[in-house]
């Protein structure tokens, strides 16, 4: 069963809220908001076992703002927000988590960031050997271990 | 070479010649536990099981040395583990989600990963949390191939410092031993650091990298101790593994199979001598006989179908919090207070070398997520100087640095990522420029610091879990905050800002020792100076619970060695094992 089965409609539109809350898109960067249909659809396609604490967070957004966040007023959503924030525990840790893996796997944000489209394995990356001749004044210290009896 | 007896050569010889055959058959002991199956499906099946000469518990560091180390005697040695072979191609690296999944099903915590193979453990009265894996290959599956041995004066800590007590064996022992191993597991580094034991990796180095410059450079201007890291990770092609083509952090698997993990190194060596490995065995209670000798195990099966094995010698091989509980659940009449614990110290002494971790961001890019986590260490702060407040010392870990969503999770929860139009730029200024700095401190032996089996909290197969109860100590409280401050002084003479710590790591309970530590008294040790119970005389254990002492060091190079050492014992000894 899909998150979008598992969220309610208000847990789905408040949850899309709080995300731009966290990312707004930017025009500076060229990057869309975590409020991004992709990004949701990423997000409730792959909630899996962070689902019920992230309902339990929405939940508690819920309450703390009493009414569909979007239809507060900037100055209330982000105490709500602050709130929710400080006082959430796991729940909202875990919500906030779910926003930032989301967006940061997307491929215009990756994109934005100078970092490849692509799992690590097979290709790897490239690391510089260094310069070696660092290592000479620890070599020229030099020292002893401890003696054991 | 290890030492082993010409008749030892002759397939179950040393059987027959010996003590182990007047020891009481397994298929005929007369079990303790109320539970034993007397009659019906399970009893037919124990009627049917051969005996065999070794049983194993756990297929992972220690358990896998001990196997391939024993092969040679050609003695029937089964393995059995609760996970299962592991699958390269399912590993994170391969997958655009491979950082999100070690918050879930790659998580190092068996509490969070809860896949079938792993057992809860209460650990929150602890502030630091258990981590490991369970599979072919245990927790070498999931770690950092970080692989310092610990130092001679390691083992002579009471003589030395006053403190805790001396190892029954000294580092010499070991020495052929940790040579023996590093070949098997294949290491890379540079010999030659003068505050360190000796070593003489098969490959080289890592690459130094962006990360592994600034930080020598921060190193050199403060005149301090620092050196490549010797690692289980394959600079080059080596004994069938891959060379390391930096996929990234290594600790959740490595795809290319260039990090070092048992089920890669000795298990397939162990398997082609003869080994039986036998994946999804739980093991619930070691039994014995009416001699008090270990006469099989109780396990379940990968059906979950409770079964009876018969061996004339049982090894564990379950790490420090595994250990302490197959003993404590294996409690029966004869050992009311669990098996092998006459000196009451089974899950007493509990140590986990508590983490002091300092970062922060420097201008310059480092190596991210695209090397190997760490590259370098520093014995600068190692040996106790009293005049540092505190007892023994602390090894330094660099890191090289995070992945973008490690780096967005873990700086916004630190506060210092902010929500909203600041957010990118602030991003931009964090991501790819982490430096850490880890004091992995030296944990003292304290009996307090303990595992018992929770009364209520239960794994799949209603065996009772482990519970963990484990304080920082004063002492190593002082030396966390002498690390930090050495850790931030580096910090900033590298540059970084926005410097943030974790006192302690809290999932950074990754070493698990001394729950079931050796001597040379029984009525102060569970193990003798060579791995065999006092109590049991056909019982061994290879793993870190047999630790005296912890060090200030990643331990499974010494934990290796040390089974290395206690199998080659036992080689030596057949004639007379039980005596």
């Amino acid at each position: 069963m899909s998150a979008d089965t598992l969220l309610t409609r208000r847990q789905r539109d408040d949850l899309r809220t709080v995300a731009a809350m966290i990312i707004p898109a930017s025009d500076e960067y060229k990057v869309p908001g975590a409020d991004d249909p992709a990004i949701q659809a990423d997000m409730l396609a792959t909630l899996g076992r962070d689902t019920k604490l992230v309902a339990a967070a929405l939940d508690h957004l819920a309450r703390l703002a009493g009414a569909p966040l979007a239809e507060l007023d900037a100055a209330r959503r982000d105490a709500v927000a602050q709130e929710f924030r400080k006082q959430g525990g796991a729940a909202a840790a875990t919500l906030v988590r779910v926003v930032l893996q989301c967006y940061y796997r997307d491929d215009r944000v990756l994109r934005s960031l100078g970092l490849e489209l692509r799992a690590p394995f097979p290709r790897g990356h490239v690391l510089p050997d260094g310069d070696w001749s660092l290592l000479d004044p620890v070599k020229a210290r030099g020292g002893s271990l401890r003696r054991a009896p | 070479m290890v030492c082993v007896s010409r008749s030892a050569n002759i397939p179950g010889s040393w059987l027959y010649s010996t003590r182990a055959l007047i020891l009481s058959f397994a298929g005929l002991a007369d079990r303790e536990r109320p539970n034993r199956p007397k009659s019906g499906e399970g009893e037919e099946k124990v009627a049917m099981k051969d005996p065999v000469d070794v049983l194993i518990i756990g297929a992972g560091a220690s358990g896998a040395a001990v196997a391939w180390s024993l092969a040679e005697t050609k003695m029937h040695i089964l393995c059995m583990e609760q996970g299962g072979w592991m699958n390269p191609a399912e590993y994170p690296s391969t997958g655009r989600d491979w950082e999100a999944k070690f918050y879930g099903e790659w998580s190092s915590s068996p509490n969070v990963r809860g896949r079938p193979e792993d057992y809860p453990i209460n650990d929150d009265n602890s502030p630091i949390k258990v981590v490991n894996y369970n599979a072919v290959g245990g927790s070498t599956v999931m770690y950092t191939a970080h692989w310092p041995r610990l130092h001679p004066s390691d083992f002579k800590v009471k003589t030395l410092d006053g403190v805790a007590d001396d190892w029954p064996i000294d580092y010499d022992a070991l020495t052929p031993f940790f040579e023996e191993n590093d070949r098997m597991m294949g290491t890379s580094g540079l010999s030659g650091d003068p505050l360190s034991p000796l070593t003489h990796p098969p490959m080289p180095q890592q690459p130094l990298g962006l990360s592994g410059a600034i930080i020598a450079k921060a190193m050199n201007k403060l005149g301090w101790h620092w050196w490549p890291s010797d690692t289980t990770v394959a600079t080059m092609d080596y004994e069938g593994r891959a060379r390391c083509i930096n996929l990234g952090h290594c600790t959740p698997a490595c795809a290319q199979g260039a990090k070092s993990s048992t089920d890669i190194t000795y298990w397939p060596h162990a398997i082609r001598a003869g080994v039986e490995l036998r994946t999804h065995c739980r093991v619930r209670e070691i039994t014995t006989d009416e001699n008090g000798m270990a006469s099989g195990v109780v396990y379940y099966d990968k059906d979950g179908v409770e079964q009876f094995q018969p061996a004339h010698v049982v090894i564990i091989a379950c790490n420090g919090v595994g250990t302490p509980r197959l003993l404590l659940n294996s409690a029966s009449g004869r050992f009311p207070n669990g098996l092998a614990n006459s000196s009451g110290l089974v899950g007493k002494n509990l140590m986990f070398h508590p983490y002091a971790q300092i970062y922060g961001f420097v201008k310059e890019p480092t190596d991210s997520n695209r090397a190997p986590p760490t590259c370098l260490w520093s014995k600068e702060f190692y040996d106790t100087d009293l005049s540092r407040g505190f007892v023994r010392g602390y090894a330094i870990q660099f890191g090289r640095g995070a992945g973008p969503v490690f780096e967005a999770v873990a700086s916004e929860q630190k506060g210092i990522l902010p929500w909203g139009a600041d957010h990118h730029g602030v991003f931009r200024r964090l991501n790819g420029h982490r430096l850490a700095v880890s004091a992995i401190c030296e944990d003292l032996p304290e009996e307090h610091n303990r595992v018992t089996l929770d009364p209520v909290l239960k794994d799949s197969h209603g065996i009772p879990a482990p519970k963990i109860d484990y304080t920082i100590s004063e002492n190593s409280r002082k030396m966390m905050e002498h690390g930090l401050a050495r850790g931030r002084e580096i910090l900033e003479a590298a540059g970084a800002t926005d410097i943030c710590i974790n006192n302690p790591i809290p999932w950074g309970g990754w070493h698990l020792l001394g729950t079931a530590r050796m001597g040379t008294d029984p009525q102060r040790s569970v193990v003798n100076e060579w791995g065999r119970s006092h109590d049991v005389k056909n019982l061994f254990i290879v793993d870190g619970s047999i630790f005296v002492t912890s060090g200030g060091v990643n331990p499974t190079s010494t934990i290796q060695a040390l089974t290395l050492y206690i199998a080659d014992q036992m080689k030596q000894r057949l004639a007379n094992l039980f005596d």
